[in-house]
């Protein structure tokens, strides 16, 4: 029995790095509650509760798409524990006054280094999105038609109104170099 | 035209990431690579760029993947998120605002202390005889609503169904649920000798029940609600301790002492009873007559022992039955009845389902499973 829910879960988080959209519900579906009742019991909302949850499921996404993943706790544990980490912390930046939940009876991994890693990626993302938002119209719709949704160069040079399939290449270059200028110009400043 | 160079060479570096290339101009363009280093730094950074963009896109697009997710699933109710929105939102606030409100509440209640002894202090004052014949005069009408209620309903129920005998009560104590579907467990001594039992819930209604196993010396019976009118109970929510509690281990108590369920707290004293019986144990709680059978709860919401008695000259201390009576009462029960099924079905609940809620919220669950014990 043991052996067949350990496989389940393997499918599961295969499924999580694919993004496949079943999997990802199912585990959403089983972990939803126990983590809402978390973060409401600790003086959070329902807002917070779905804020948490999704982020700790992003951290789990990271860590199955990462390929290096190990299951060697349940999903269910996993989730639980990231997103305890999490709520503790969000709490503690926001100056509140912090009793530790003490022993809530459910076990707990370390996840310290992965939230670290989640930490630097989501500042990376985050730094992309504002580079790419720094853009300004119509590099960042070009940009995302290009790269993004993959349109071909021809039907991007129908849609945004130019001449040719060259001209919408060349205008392209000139979006993604100021796209990497901005990025990387804040990136370098990071290390 | 060094823009257009560059955009071809770009466009050679994406296609070359993709893996578009014939493998003759593959094989070229690794050529170029090692030749020219400025190529080679223009492919590493490049192919990071485009990795780091492809990461961004997955990651915004799984978020809004999570969201619509939890949409769906709030909406088909299968999490209980728009459900728990405003219990959450009560639960948040009172995190949030308990202290202010505590120390809010204690402004108020020395206010209200100090107003209300000052009021008491000017007014004249009652001779305490008078407000007790007052009290007196609202029984007897209440009785006699009560009667004038019960007559209405005998004619009403006259010619449609038998009416049933007005039975005077004269004897009671408390009894437990012990089993959803009916079955109480309370003192030998509550039944000892009666001719008619029934048992009345915290809400005040009555049902007709038998005794269906007492023993004396353990100073333990079982009553089975045999009343038609009585409907199976939601699972018992307290746990039957197997175990001898702890000393000092706090503790509470509910029985009907009075018409109305009465609460009260105290802690273990000692783990043998009256002349160190090791039956029973020694509860600190003031108990009165009518709390014969009442149980003794501990806050994991186990039940730990059954009132049972108190000694004459000690006041607040008590004498309960070890819960563990209960598991043999029930166990010899079965060996008497081995044919009935219901009994043979009947199991005592080990998991508590109040560990973990507040006082108030653990006594108001168990007060349901409560009943007033009376006997003829």
């Amino acid at each position: 029995m043991k052996e067949t829910i350990h496989e389940q879960e393997l499918i599961l988080l295969k499924g999580l790095a694919r993004s496949d959209k079943k999997s990802v519900e199912e585990i959403y579906k089983h972990n939803f509650n126990l983590i809402q009742a978390l973060i409401v019991n600790n003086s959070g909302t329902a807002d917070d509760a779905k804020d948490i949850f999704q982020e700790a499921m992003v951290v789990l996404y990271e860590k199955a798409r990462s390929g290096s993943f190990e299951l060697n706790c349940q999903i269910r544990t996993y989730l639980y524990s990231v997103a305890k980490r999490l709520w503790l912390k969000r709490l503690q930046q926001s100056n509140k006054f912090v009793s530790d939940f003490g022993d809530d009876g459910m076990a707990s991994v370390a996840v310290e280094d992965d939230l670290t890693e989640h930490q630097e990626k989501d500042t990376e993302y985050e730094l992309m999105y504002q580079s790419i938002n720094k853009l300004g119209e119509p590099c960042k719709s070009l940009l995302e038609a290009v790269y993004f949704q993959k349109k071909s160069m021809q039907d991007i040079a129908d849609g945004f109104g130019y001449t040719n399939a060259e001209n919408a290449k060349t205008q392209k270059y000139k979006c993604l170099m100021r796209l990497k200028k901005v990025f990387f110009t804040q990136y370098n400043k990071k290390d | 035209m060094h823009d257009y160079e560059n955009t071809m060479l770009i466009e050679a570096v994406e296609r070359y990431i993709t893996g578009e290339m014939s493998p003759d101009e593959r094989l070229n363009f690794e050529n170029l690579r090692k030749a020219d280093a400025e190529v080679d730094q223009m492919v590493v950074e490049h192919t990071l760029f485009l990795q780091k963009m492809n990461r961004f896109n997955e990651w915004q697009k799984f978020h809004k993947s999570l969201n619509e997710i939890h949409t769906n699933l709030a909406e088909s109710g299968k999490i209980n998120s728009e459900k728990l929105k405003g219990r959450a939102k009560v639960v948040y606030l009172f995190n949030r605002y308990k202290r202010v409100a505590s120390i809010a509440a204690a402004i108020a209640g020395i206010t209200t202390l100090m107003v209300s002894a000052i009021i008491s202090s000017l007014t004249p004052k009652a001779s305490p005889s008078q407000v007790d014949y007052l009290s007196k005069e609202l029984r007897s009408i209440k009785n006699k609503t009560i009667v004038q209620d019960r007559e209405i309903n005998n004619l009403k129920n006259q010619g449609a169904t038998h009416h049933l005998p007005e039975i005077p009560y004269t004897k009671g104590g408390t009894g437990f649920i012990i089993d959803a579907k009916g079955y109480l467990v309370t003192n030998n001594h509550v039944i000892e000798g009666a001719k008619n039992v029934a048992v009345q819930n915290a809400a005040g209604k009555e049902f007709f029940a038998t005794v269906v196993y007492s023993d004396e010396a353990a100073d333990i019976a079982i009553l089975k609600i045999t009343d038609e009118s009585f409907k199976t109970l939601p699972s018992v929510p307290y746990a039957f301790s197997r175990k001898q509690a702890e000393l000092a281990e706090t503790i509470y108590t509910m029985g009907f002492p009075r018409d109305e369920i009465v609460y009260g707290q105290g802690y273990l004293s000692s783990r043998t009873g009256y002349n160190g019986d090791t039956l029973s144990c020694q509860i600190d709680i003031p108990v009165n007559r009518g709390n014969s059978g009442s149980p003794v709860i501990n806050y994991n919401g186990e039940i730990i022992g059954i009132v049972n008695g108190r000694q004459k000259d000690a006041q607040g201390s008590a004498f309960a039955i070890q819960s563990s009576n209960i598991y043999k009462a029930l166990t010899k029960l079965k060996e008497n009845n081995k044919e009935d099924s219901t009994t043979r079905q009947l199991k005592l609940n080990t998991k508590s389902s109040l560990s973990g809620m507040s006082h108030i919220q653990q006594v108001k669950k168990v007060q349901d499973y409560i009943y007033m014990v009376k006997v003829n």
